[in-house]
């Protein structure tokens, strides 16, 4: 599903982010990526959906090498990617509903067909009672949630997630990481990005340690 | 978004349509009394028909002469007395002071020698060529039509410009929606639609307000014209604009705001990386 094979990523101003990575991860499986802060993990889930291109090696996903993809063929790449962002990016000025309706905007045209998709995402991030509220009144284990539900709307295969557990409580990153573990167990490919060691060894998937930019 | 850059762009719009529409009246005026180059030739009011039908023959071999009409002095006193509050003044006078007169259309740009040559004929008192006055109404509608088109397009500019900032202003209030859009794969055309119809839209609103400022501009000034027309004797009024014209105010309006959308959001989502 994701191969990175001999991945260089060079940021303009000389830091070198990743030092010839290689890994695989096989369609179905759920792999924890982490390392230290600056390791280089966000930048190996920006390159899977195309938003940075590596300077050395190839990043292929579902098949397609996403470093030699042309630019009008990166929005339908990313349709296939679910992404939750480690700030989230939700919409602050539209209620929970529409922040889950907005990847449908452009992929699913019938408008009942959009409300019922988004509704049962919400109902799958247990957030389906609350979807008039605003993300402002969420709580952020809630707003991880919301996160997700808007990463998975489209069905993706793949769902990358950058420190989806960052800064809540134990019982809340336990709860955001079952919905990820419930996702793959239907099929899609879940890589989590996270420094918290003790999800790790609880949940026991692949683990990919990141070192100063090259696989430990 | 709204009402207020419509009514900008309206306003701008309606004085080059306006100009438009008053010169286009005026033309279709000055078109109506003559525009082709005409020569009135008058005779002494005691010359015999005998006497103008001599005249009249040498006219006619002219080769310059396309065209040649007699107005005997009888018509002319019933053309004058036509025009409202005339026939009082004929008949104060007692007696017809007109005399017989041939109206010549001369061939182009023959006007002037041909003019000079009948004021040296025999028999004949006065000549009187309508080039000139022609001559210079047409300069001055040149001049107006060329100064409007200058108007139009400083305006439009304007207008794009108007449209740019809205559309500017508007993507600068939805960056973090187009940012994760992007992110989560819309395309392009995608993000770009809704401002080209926005800028559309402002433009049409435009030109409709435009034209709406044009006919009630129009309307009062025919309630003026109106009775000073009256007192010359004219049913002169300013014409509004046509199906035609209106349909290409309001498209040029829309095209224009389409433009300066088209210009704002190629500037500014570049910027958004």
């Amino acid at each position: 599903m994701v191969n990175f094979s001999n991945v260089s990523k060079l940021y303009p101003g000389g830091q070198e982010a990743l030092k010839d990575v290689s890994f695989a991860l096989g369609a179905g499986e759920l792999a924890f990526l982490t390392g230290r802060s600056g390791a280089g993990k966000s930048t190996v889930l920006r390159l899977i959906p195309a938003i940075e291109r590596p300077n050395r090696g190839t990043v292929i996903v579902n098949g397609q090498n996403v470093g030699a993809l042309k630019r009008s063929a990166i929005p339908y790449l990313r349709r296939n990617i679910g992404q939750v962002f480690q700030d989230q990016k939700l919409l602050h000025d539209r209620s929970v509903f529409d922040n889950v309706m907005l990847p449908l905007a452009f992929s699913v045209h019938a408008p009942r067909e959009a409300a019922r998709r988004a509704r049962a995402a919400l109902d799958k991030v247990g957030l389906l009672a609350r979807e008039r509220a605003h993300p402002v009144q969420l709580s952020g284990g809630e707003q991880q949630r919301l996160a997700i539900a808007r990463a998975v709307v489209n069905r993706p295969s793949l769902l990358v997630a950058d420190e989806p557990t960052a800064n809540l409580d134990a019982e809340s990153a336990a709860r955001i990481i079952d919905i990820f573990v419930s996702f793959q167990q239907v099929g899609v490919t879940v890589l989590i990005a996270t420094h918290d060691q003790a999800l790790i060894e609880r949940y026991g998937g692949k683990v990919l340690r990141l070192e100063a930019g090259r696989v430990a | 978004m709204g009402v207020l850059n419509a009514l900008v762009i309206g306003i701008a719009l309606a004085l080059p349509a306006g100009g438009y529409s008053l010169l286009e009246s005026l033309r279709a005026v000055a078109g109506r009394v003559t525009l082709e180059p005409q020569i009135t030739v008058f005779l002494p009011a005691e010359a015999t028909r005998a006497q103008a039908e001599t005249i009249g023959g040498k006219l006619r071999a002219d080769r310059r002469v396309v065209e040649l009409r007699f107005l005997p002095r009888e018509e002319a006193l019933k053309e004058l007395s036509a025009v409202q509050g005339m026939p009082e003044l004929v008949r104060a006078l007692g007696r017809n002071p007109l005399p017989d007169a041939w109206v010549i259309s001369a061939r182009a740009g023959m006007l002037d020698d041909l003019a000079k040559d009948l004021r040296q004929m025999a028999g004949v008192a006065h000549v009187q060529a309508d080039a000139q006055w022609a001559r210079r109404l047409q300069a001055l509608a040149g001049l107006g039509r060329v100064g409007l088109w200058l108007l139009a397009a400083i305006l439009g500019a304007g207008l794009i410009a108007v449209t740019f900032n809205t559309v500017r202003l508007q993507i600068l209030t939805q960056r973090d929606e187009i940012e994760v859009a992007r992110l989560i794969g819309a395309t392009d055309a995608f993000i770009r639609r809704p401002f080209y119809y926005a800028g559309l839209l402002q433009g049409l609103a435009g030109g409709v307000i435009a034209l709406l400022i044009v006919a009630v501009a129009l309307a009062l000034l025919n309630r003026e014209v109106a009775p000073l027309a009256a007192s010359y004797g004219s049913a002169f009024r300013f014409a509004y604009p046509t199906l035609g014209d209106a349909a290409a105010i309001t498209l040029f309006a829309a095209a224009l705001g389409w433009l300066g959308a088209h210009l704002s959001v190629s500037r500014q989502l570049r910027d958004v990386g």
